[in-house]
Parts: C-alpha cells; structure tokens; sequence
C-alpha cells in the first residue's frame, strides 16, 4: 500500500508553475515582448480543409513577424472545447490551461461567458486592429445571439445562412420556410437537416422560428415558460407537417454539417445550407460538388452573424493569443480570408473606412462561381437570445429525438 | 527491482480506473464544488431519468452488445470446430493479426463506405440492375435497430475471439479430444462442442466477457455506423458532457453510472445464459446425438468467417480508392478521375499527428511488454505456475466502459496538473494496452519449458542469465507479437487521447474524427486508411525482426 502510494507520488513529476498572465491590450508593447516566444493553441473546428491551410498560413506569418508559433488544435466540435475548459474549472485548475484560444460564437459563447470561463476583463475592444471593426453596420460584432459580447471575444468573420441546391436537378429554388414546406412535400426524401443540438440543425430551426412566430420581437428576450409555446407553436407545426417527407422520413438524421454536404454530394438530398457564403464555391473547387451548384437565400432574409475567437480564464499564452487575434484582425489577414480560392469568408472590417491600399486589397478579392455577392445576400435576420435555443433542442428532443 | 513490477502493474490497471471511477461518481450525484455544486442532492438522476428515449438508448446497448458478442462467439466456435487443422484455418490463423491490427473507427469508416446507399456496393450495381439514378431513401446505416454498428462490432470482435481462442487452444488438448469423440461417432462440431469446449471456453471466457463490455459501451463505431434517434448510452453520455446546457458533468456522471449498470446488466445476463447453455448442452449430451451430417455447419462457419474477413479488406480497399479519388459522383462504380490531390493536401498536416502517435503508440507497447515481462518474471522466479490469481484483475479495465472512468480521470490529470503531459498520455493508454499485452505473453511464457533454465543454472549461471540470454530470445516472437498488439491497441484509441491529451497529442485517430466531420469523403478516406496501415506496420516489423534475429538459428525459426 505503501508502495502504490509512493508510486502515485512519483508520478508527480512535473506540476507546471505557469505565471499568471495579466495582459493588458492597453499597452500593445508589453503584450508583444510578452508574447514573444510563446506557443499559442489554437481550438478551431478541423472539418475543412481550406479553413485549415488559412489557419497555417496565419500562424506561419506571425510567427516569422512576431515571434509566436501558433498550433492549430483541430477539434470536431467547439463544444469539446468549452467542456474542456470547464474541466480545468471543475479540477480547479486557474492557470497554465491547454486551450489559448478558441473558435467560437452562439451558444457556446454564452455558455463559457455564464460560466466564468473567459478572460475577466475586456480585452478584445483594446486590440489596435478593433478600430476597422464595422460596429455601426454590424451590431452583431457586439451583441453574440444578443448576449452582449463585452469585449470578451474578438470578431473573425461573418457568417449567413445561405442555402444551396444543383441547379441542373432544378431551377427554382424556394424563397422562404412556407415554400420551403411545399417543395419538401412535392419532393420527399430530398431535404434534411442536422440532428440538434448540432449547430447547424438548431441555427435552421431557428431560421423557421424567426420566419414562422408571431411576433419576433420576443424572440431577442430571453425564453419564458409563459411566452415559449405559443411562439414555437408554428415552427413545430411546420416539423411536424413537413418530416415524414423528410429524407429517410426522419427517422435518422446526419449528425452534423458535413455529413449534410456529403448527402448534397452523394445526390441523396436536393438542398444544403451552410454558414459561409463561400462554402458551395469551396466544396466545387474541392471536386466534393459538380460545378452547377449554386447558392440561394430567402428574399425576405436569412440569420446572419459573426464568429469569435475567445481565451479562456486560464490560458498559458494569454499574450500570444491577443497578438494572434490581433493579426486575424488585420486588413491583410482579413482580405485573404474573403478570397473565395482561399476560404470565402465575409469581414468583420468596415471595407470603406480603411486606407486606400487596403480598399483595393479588398476589391481585388475573388468571390467565387458559386458565391452570392455581398449585395445579393440579402437581408440579415438577428438571432434569437440563446435561452430559446436550449428550451427548442429539449423541446425537439422530445418530440423527434426517439422514433417509435 | 524485480520484486516491483508486479505491484506495479497491479498500479498502472486499477489506480486510473479506481481515480476515474471517483471522479464520476461524486458528480452523479451532484457534488462538483468547484463548479459550485455544493450539495449532494439525486438531481442529476432526477434529470437523466427525464431524458427521452433514455430507457431505448439503454435496452439498444445492452441488445447490441449481447447479440453482437453472442454472434461473433458463435461463429468463431463453429470455425474453430469444425476446420482446426486444415488449411484454411491456417490461412485464417495468419490473417488474424492484421486483422485484429485494423482500429475500429477505420473498420467503421470501411464499412459505411461499402453498405450505405450511397456507398460501393449500390454503386455497382446502379443504375444498370437497379434503375436508381439517384441513392435509394433506405436507412441502412444508422438504422434504429442497431444492425449497420452490430455488424461494424462483429467484424472486429471475430478476429479478436479467434486470437484468443487460438491462444488458449493447446491448454485443452484438442488433438486427444478430437481423436476420441470422432472415435465415438460424433460429427467433428458437436464432438468439439461437447469435448473441448467446456475447458477452452473456460480459458477465453473473460475475454469474452471483455468484448461484451465493449460492445455495451462503444462510442467511435455507434457514431458512424449508430441510430440517432435515439443513440446508444454512451455516446449520449458523451454529448451530455460536452453540452452545458444540457446539464454537462452532473448529467454526463450519472448517465455514466446507469452504463456501468446497463454494461454489469449484460455481463449477468450472458452468465446466466452460461448457465443455461450448460444446461442445455448436458441434456443434448444424454441424447447421444451425433451430428455427423455437419457438413452445411461447417460450410456455413466459414463462409461467415471469410464474409467478415472480406469485409474488413474490402472496406480497408475502399478507403484507399477514395483517397486517390478524383471526383466521384454517384452512380460511378469507379471515381471520374484518380488522383494524389487529396494526399498532397492533407499529407504535410499528418506529420505531425504522425510523429506523436508513433512516439506514443511505440512507448506504450514498450512501456506494457517489459511491465509484463517484470511481473511474469517475478512469478515465475517465486516458482508460481501460471497465475491464475492476478489475472481477473487484468480484465477489470477492460470490463469498466471506458466514458465511466475517462471523465474522472481527466478531472484528477487536470487538478495534478499533468493533462496533456507525456507521463499522463502513457498512463491512460497502457491501461488499455496492457491487459491485451499481459494475455497475449502469458500463455506462450507459462508453456516455455523450464528445463532450459534448469539447465543454465547448472552450468553455473544465475536467473538474470537464464531471463536475458536463454528464456527472452527463445520467447522472441511471442514477444514481438505481444508489442505489434500492443502498437495496434494504442493507435486505436480515440477516447483517452482526446480527453486526457488536452489537444496536445492530436493522433492519426483524433484527426480522422476531426476531419470526418467535414463531410468529405477523400479526406476521410485518406485519414482512415493511414489509421488502418500502422498497425500493420507493427506486425510486419515484429515479423521482420524476429526473421533477422532468427536467421542462424533454424530450431527457433521453425518451431515459432
């Protein structure tokens, strides 16, 4: 017994004595010599190829200007991550955390944001590349599924609900839920969604909700018991009326964005979205989607928001994690990002207000063959306050989430 | 120094589970401080108990995991019954190893590239038999029976019960038994059935019982191959944990102690099947039933075990054709294009998941096979015959479904301060490694015959002499056998990587899943195939190894 207990103390070796970080934006010079030298762990979803080759080239290049290497932790779903950090937070662990920064937005930020598990102060507002930000233009650069953001998180991109469909299988797409309810009727088995609480299947019920509900105001005030069912009743009206013409009569679903796309590719549904507005062009270029797929949107407006990058409280490179946002910030990392041959991602920047050499940066990007422009993406619904999410994934749980 | 190694293994099996095992249960009901859950309270239960679908997601593991054990035993039985000896069981014995080496995930990935609608086989045969155009709207896989991920687990297990049952073979004296119950007129399955079995099944039953529990609590196959509505235990376990809304670690430790229940469940419910198969067996026996026409029996046997044995190659085939594939549009029976794109593309980002698995998968398999040596050594030197004592607590991490104790565990490497730290890795991965290491030397140490050493002694020389000179290079091929197993097991892990390693320690197996999540298939393909390959890689260099070592000595080659 003796024994095993001094084995177990062996095992000790290495308890790291990580310093605390204090990094104060404030002072861009101390963050940077702070910096220096550290490795930043970089959460983001790995599911994308392209999005991965951008990542490596943003940490290549600030390594070589700034010093700090950047290592890109491919996870499969952000919620792994928060559920790491909340780990650390249950085993009480404040300081010398494994996760740097995190790929973030919704949900999951509200739920890092409520538990305690970001940085304290604001940090993300006293970056010096948060001046080109499009705050006036883009209010959800600072409200995140109308939790405000605080400076808690740094924006990265836009995204918007787009759909796509192959447009040699059919020409006219629907243009919003209630069409889209008739077409699934007149052609079953050819459209699905992600099982919830994948976050593409809740940010599509979402979109219903916001075209389906009586009154849409409420929907950016929190979820009541009083105010929930007669707001949701049409949206599970419409499930109900519309799933048994599902794709495998909704007795399975794909389990999470990519295998969406899969079935668009593989001929098995007829209509897919995606967040980016790039993301039909990409998987084209991929060789995954013949080249007649084409992207749509509702005329009357699709949910749009912004994605984050986020550090959590414990963070060991806080410093090089600021410096790493900073530069996915900047009008150079931006443009690339936006360059369809790259990723296809939409700025967080106000494009007008930049220095001249920066503009013709931006005009110069290629948007790609299956890409709406920006003028064409048309209105921006706001997303609802996340308290509606939790109570539609339990409600869709119940009713969907065991096929008899 | 010797006298540590088998209290040391006794350490490296039992603390992590004991430590994982605290971690949940304290949060099942309710107590997690740090998060400021302050009182014991039965709220998480209350909470699980809510859960739709809950007592569906429980009955479906403990359905699979009976039916697939149960099938993948039977048929490995039949097998071994009706062709031991002949040339075909040979072929087979020599496939076993690379099969076995072949990580479940990539087994999974194979096999929903080959049975899906939209997968191989309907694309050979659309649209020219078929008509279809388009993938028919048919739920194979993820269907709500469990079928697609019971025939994803059986596969794998076939392999594995053939290794162990050939393992324990020559204790139940085959040949003799064999001899006399064809003398007594017995067709060749029913006299195994009533001759050998009792005492082989003796020896693998706990490898059984370990095969049951895994398939009860399997997560990486039952989400490529699963239902989803509702899915099986664990892997809701798994999403519950990584969900705070949904009520994360409280509902995660409770859901984790009903999967021990539902694992405990199952493992009673095949002992009593035990029993009544033993029942049965004996009235069988008064019939006198001879069975001698048992010719469709034993066609049957192998066909099935050639059917799973091809599953797996084919499946492993498919992989590498998606990932040279250019595009592929349904209903080609072959890819458009060929092309090293994919491999190009997503190459230079698996060097580095590269390194890491091997540095940990080869550390491991060294770490558990002189771990193994120590402890046997140590027993045979106390003059112990083959310890029967120890090894029922060999099995028990093997038997504790691995999302019960993994969540615990990462909890105390975090609060130590060790997650993602190297020692850390190499702990949670020889609990796994080692059972499979320790079974698979045992048999071949315990039947080394002593003499030798009796010999060496006398001519003067002491026990470390006799274990490094005389009894290690005898031994060298089961050895080296025992690592590339080892190798295998720790490649394939997924579960205790990512969730011990912290993100540090991508391997080629977190990487698949990561990039399995994007939806494209190449890239799955490519991943998955690499994932498949390495074990391989170990068996092929045991076999090397032990050929360069043997080259001038012909009485070890042979005998083997």
């Amino acid at each position: 017994m003796r024994f095993l207990f001094a084995l177990l103390l062996s095992l000790i070796i290495a308890v790291p004595i990580a310093r605390a970080e204090t990094s104060d934006p404030s002072n861009w010079n101390a963050v940077l010599s702070q910096a220096k030298g550290q490795t930043v762990y970089f959460h983001a979803w790995g599911g994308e190829a392209r999005i991965n080759d951008y990542i490596e080239w943003a940490g290549k290049t600030v390594e070589d200007r700034f010093g700090v290497r950047v290592t890109h932790v491919k996870v499969s779903d952000t919620a792994e991550v928060v559920s790491r950090v909340l780990t650390d937070k249950a085993a009480g662990r404040s300081e010398g955390g494994k996760v740097d920064l995190v790929w973030i937005n919704g949900e999951n930020f509200a739920a890092m944001k409520r538990e305690g598990l970001l940085q304290p102060a604001a940090w993300a507002t006293k970056l010096p590349n948060y001046r080109f930000v499009d705050v006036a233009n883009k209010p959800s650069v600072e409200r995140d599924f109308t939790v405000p953001v605080d400076g808690l998180e740094a924006p990265w991109g836009m995204a918007k609900l787009v759909f796509f469909h192959d447009e040699a299988r059919f020409q006219k797409p629907p243009a919003s839920a209630a069409s889209l309810g008739r077409w699934i009727s007149e052609n079953p088995g050819r459209f699905t969604y992600p099982q919830p609480p994948d976050f593409s299947g809740t940010t599509f019920l979402k979109q219903l909700l916001v075209e389906l509900t009586p009154n849409p105001a409420a929907l950016q005030a929190p979820a009541t018991d009083e105010n929930f069912p007669a707001a949701v009743a049409p949206l599970f009206a419409w499930l109900d009326a519309a799933h048994p013409n599902f794709w495998r009569s909704a007795r399975a679903f794909p389990r999470d964005y990519g295998g969406l796309r899969q079935l668009l590719a593989d001929g098995e549904i007829d209509i897919a979205f995606a967040f980016n507005p790039a993301d039909a062009s990409s998987a084209i270029a991929n060789g995954e989607l013949p080249d007649t797929v084409r992207s749509f949107v509702f005329p009357a407006g699709t949910l749009g928001n912004t994605h984050f990058v986020a550090i959590p409280f414990n963070a060991a490179a806080a410093a090089g994690a600021m410096v790493f946002a900073d530069f996915l910030l900047s009008p150079e990392a931006q443009a690339r990002k936006e360059d369809a041959a790259i990723w296809g991602d939409p700025t967080v920047l106000a494009v007008d207000k930049l220095p001249l050499e920066d503009v013709t940066r931006f005009a110069a990007v290629e948007r790609g063959i299956a890409t709406l422009r920006p003028e064409e993406l048309g209105p921006v619904l706001a997303e609802p306050h996340p308290s509606w999410v939790e109570r539609i994934e339990t409600e869709w749980a119940r009713r969907y989430g065991v096929i008899q | 120094m010797l006298r540590l190694f088998p209290a040391a293994a006794l350490f490296v099996l039992l603390a992590p589970v004991a430590a994982g095992l605290a971690g949940i249960l304290l949060p099942a009901f309710g107590y997690l401080p740090t998060l400021g859950h302050d009182d014991v309270s039965l709220e998480p239960f209350r909470q699980l108990f809510a859960m739709p679908g809950l007592a569906r997601s429980a009955l479906l593991s403990f359905g699979t995991g009976l039916a697939t054990t149960a099938i993948a035993f039977a048929v490995v039985i039949l097998f071994v019954a009706g062709w031991r000896g002949t040339r075909l069981f040979r072929t087979l014995e020599g496939l076993v190893s690379p099969l076995l080496s072949v990580p479940h995930a990539a087994a999974a990935f194979g096999l929903l590239f080959l049975i899906a609608p939209a997968g191989f086989l309907v694309r050979l045969v659309s649209p020219e038999l078929t008509g279809w155009e388009r993938p028919p709207d048919l739920l194979i896989v993820q269907d709500r029976l469990g079928l697609a991920m019971s025939f994803g687990l059986i596969i794998k297990e076939i392999p594995f019960l053939l290794l162990m049952t050939l393992a324990a073979l020559p204790q139940a004296r085959v040949a003799e038994m064999e001899r006399m119950t064809a003398a007594l007129g017995y067709g060749r399955v029913v006299g195994f059935m009533h001759g050998v079995l009792p005492a082989l099944y003796r020896q693998v039953r706990l490898a059984v019982l370990a095969v049951l529990a895994y398939a009860t609590s399997v997560v990486d196959v039952a989400i490529i191959l699963g239902p989803t509505t509702p899915a099986p235990l664990a892997v809701r376990v798994l999403d519950w944990r990584n969900d705070p809304d949904l009520g994360g670690h409280l509902l995660a430790g409770a859901g984790a102690v009903l999967q021990i229940g539902v694992t405990g469940a199952a493992i009673l419910a095949w002992l009593a099947g035990e029993r009544a198969c033993g029942a049965l067996a004996r009235v069988i026996a008064k019939t006198g039933w001879r069975a001698t026409a048992d010719s469709w029996l034993r066609g049957l046997s192998a066909g099935l075990i050639i059917l799973s044995a091809a599953t797996i190659l084919a499946g492993i085939a498919l992989l590498g054709l998606w990932s040279i594939a250019g595009p592929w549009r349904f209903p080609d029976a072959l890819p458009a294009a060929v092309s090293l794109a994919t491999w190009m593309r997503v190459g230079p980002g698996l060097l580095g998941p590269l390194r890491d698995t091997l540095l940990l998968a080869v550390s491991t398999s060294f770490a558990a096979v002189a771990l193994a040596l120590g402890a046997l050594e140590r027993e045979a030197r106390l003059g112990r015959a083959a310890a029967g004592r120890g090894l029922r607590l060999l099995y028990i991490p093997l038997l504790v479904p691995q999302v019960a104790f993994l969540f615990g565990l990462q909890i105390l490497f975090s609060w130590l301060g060790l997650d993602g730290a190297f020692p850390a890795m190499l702990l949670s991965h020889l609990v796994f490694v080692f059972p499979y290491v320790f079974l698979s030397l045992s048999d071949p140490w315990w039947s080394w015959d002593p003499h030798y050493g009796q010999l060496t002694r006398a001519l003067g020389h002491g026990p470390s002499f006799v274990f490094w000179r005389v009894r290690l290079p005898m031994l060298a091929r089961p050895v080296l056998t025992a690592a590339a197993l080892g190798f295998a097991v720790s490649i394939g892990l997924y579960l205790p990587t990512l969730l011990i390693g912290g993100g540090r320690w991508p391997t080629i197996t977190t990487e698949t899943l990561a990039l399995a999540s994007g939806g494209d298939r190449k890239i799955a393909g490519a991943t998955a195939l690499l994932q498949a390959l390495l074990p391989f890689l170990g068996f092929a260099a045991a076999a090397v190894i032990t050929s360069v070592l043997f080259r001038n000595r012909r009485a070890l080659r042979s005998s083997g």
